[in-house]
């Protein structure tokens, strides 16, 4: 893949990572200036901000973990690598937003609410923790953390994204109620992207064992 | 209970209704130019489906059990904004899907331990008692709430019509199954008729209504029509939506969401901000169709309604009782 389209390609990437921050931006500014208007964010605001964006840095880390399954299908996929980190800032942004908005518009910065709700519910728990390991791995995103870190241990350390996506999965079924399957579809692709990894390993190993044989 | 001189215009006739037919001839034209953006699918969504209308009109009285100094939440938000598994568990779902459900003709079976079992009409119910609109506080279980004008009458009124033996002890109401008009209904993991229950003096209570409109209009359909019940105090899920069947029993009758989870929905669900859900606290609540920075308000015990229903609950330990 040409450099040229490559930087076209994430053009687009951008874009299509920010629609969901900028519609909601957008939705909200036009509320807050128009209260007489038919409210854009729907009868609860709060609610579709905090879905909003949970549900954006669920998808975008999902895509970022398909990267590398995806790009063992073909030999003329390598570049898709080019992308991983963007995406995964992206999902770490989103994170960061959703989590925003919890403090502001769900505990009001309110400090014992923080501390009941840190200690008393699960699924903020592993929220929580999701996010702590998406910042770590944000921090040590940059080529230098890389150099500094050695590539062995850095590629380690990032492999907790799959414990982060695992979370972010538990968190969104422990706030559903029980009987509502909504989170099953996102809980289904996640699966399969993680599945994908053995798979591919065992069919690599398969083939290595054919040739030998062959020889 | 006497009913006093009506006092006020039912609010349903200050503007809000007008306010929503304004809303959505504002909204047809925001659709047209709006489709280019967002898909048509979506804006099919925003701009209110046919399910939504109640256009039958219901002649109403004032009552003095309506909240004073609070704002009734837009038609628009109420109609499009309901937990109605049947009709799946998005919260616009039911104003998408529920204009499916037949509320003509329309019984109520009732059954159990009363003097003399029989099916009701829904005309017949209709015309039971005078209407009156209440405007109540409505409080969901998922920390979110309303204000909403009800039209009907004190459910006691038709429980003495049912005629229930003296050992009845709690009413169950069962609302309809029925998978041709609800497609949704096997979408989600929740075993229907849905099933709801009250103790008789609750049931007795005159604040318990047995509704049948809002905003001055008949229910639509996502909001339980034909004939449903509201009990203000109690969190939303124990007001039971297009009813089928009223059933007397002696014991405690099993409840659709205790069922589901026990540990989260107890039987008697009275609103109580002292009493966390398992996940979330219950000291505040989201005001539907308020601004952003403005949904967030406190939850009171009871939904305010401490002063008529307290003593319904005298010694019991309410933590235990949630």
């Amino acid at each position: 893949m040409p450099n040229r389209a490559i930087v076209l390609l994430k053009v687009l990437v951008h874009v299509a990572c920010l629609a969901p921050f900028l519609i909601l931006a957008w939705h909200t500014w036009h509320d807050l200036t128009h209260p007489d208007a038919v409210a854009l964010l729907g009868p609860d605001p709060t609610a579709t901000l905090s879905h909003g964006t949970g549900f954006a840095a669920l998808r975008i880390l999902i895509i970022s973990l398909a990267i590398t399954p995806v790009r063992r299908l073909s030999r003329h996929l390598g570049w898709l690598v080019r992308f991983r980190r963007m995406l995964g800032l992206y999902a770490f942004f989103y994170a960061c937003v959703h989590l925003l908005i919890y403090l502001k518009l769900y505990a009001n910065f309110d400090w014992a609410t923080l501390v009941d709700d840190l200690s008393k519910r699960r699924y903020i728990i592993v929220g929580f923790s999701a996010w702590l390991l998406l910042l770590s791995l944000a921090l040590t995103s940059t080529k230098w953390s890389i150099r500094k870190l050695g590539g062995k241990r850095w590629q380690a350390l990032h492999r907790l994204v799959y414990v982060a996506a695992v979370l972010g999965i538990i968190h969104y079924w422990w706030i559903v109620k029980t009987g509502v399957l909504d989170p099953l579809k996102i809980t289904i692709v996640l699966a399969i992207v993680l599945l994908a990894r053995p798979v591919w390993s065992l069919i690599d190993a398969k083939r290595r064992q054919r040739r030998m044989a062959e020889v | 209970m006497l009913i006093r001189k009506p006092a006020d215009i039912p609010s349903s006739e200050i503007t809000p209704k007008a306010d929503y037919l304004n809303r959505r001839t504002f909204m047809t034209g925001m659709a047209a130019a709006g489709v280019a953006v967002f898909g048509a699918e979506r804006i099919a969504r925003l701009v209110s489906p046919g399910a939504a209308r109640a256009d039958q009109k219901l002649q109403t009285v004032t009552s003095p059990f309506s909240v004073k100094g609070e704002t009734p939440t837009p038609y628009q938000d109420i109609t499009h904004y309901n937990n109605f598994y049947e009709f799946g568990t998005d919260k616009d779902d039911p104003a998408r899907n529920a204009g499916a459900m037949h509320t003509r003709p329309w019984t109520v079976q009732v059954t159990g331990m009363v003097k003399q079992k029989k099916t009701v009409d829904i005309d017949t119910l209709l015309k039971l008692r005078p209407m009156e609109e209440r405007v109540y506080r409505f409080r969901c279980v998922e920390a979110w709430s309303m204000v909403i004008p009800w039209a009907g009458y004190s459910l006691s009124e038709f429980i003495k019509q049912c005629d229930p033996q003296p050992g009845a002890k709690y009413v169950q109401f069962l609302s309809l199954a029925d998978h041709k008009q609800m497609p949704e209904l096997y979408q989600s993991g929740i075993a229907f008729p849905y099933s709801e229950g009250l103790r008789m003096d609750e049931a007795m209570h005159p604040l318990t209504l047995l509704t049948f409109g809002l905003y001055g209009g008949t229910l639509p359909n996502q909001d339980g029509a034909p004939v449903r019940v509201i009990v203000p105090w109690k969190y939303g899920f124990k007001s039971a939506k297009s009813i089928v069947r009223v059933h007397f029993t002696n014991k405690e009758p099993p409840t659709t969401w205790n069922m589901m989870a026990s540990n989260e929905y107890g039987f008697y669900s009275n609103v109580n901000p002292n009493v966390d859900h398992p996940r979330w606290s219950q000291k505040t609540e989201r005001r539907i169709g308020a601004s952003l920075f403005h949904q967030r308000q406190p939850t009171l015990m009871f939904n305010g309604y401490g002063d008529q229903v307290a003593s319904l609950y005298k010694g019991m330990d309410l933590k235990k009782y949630f």
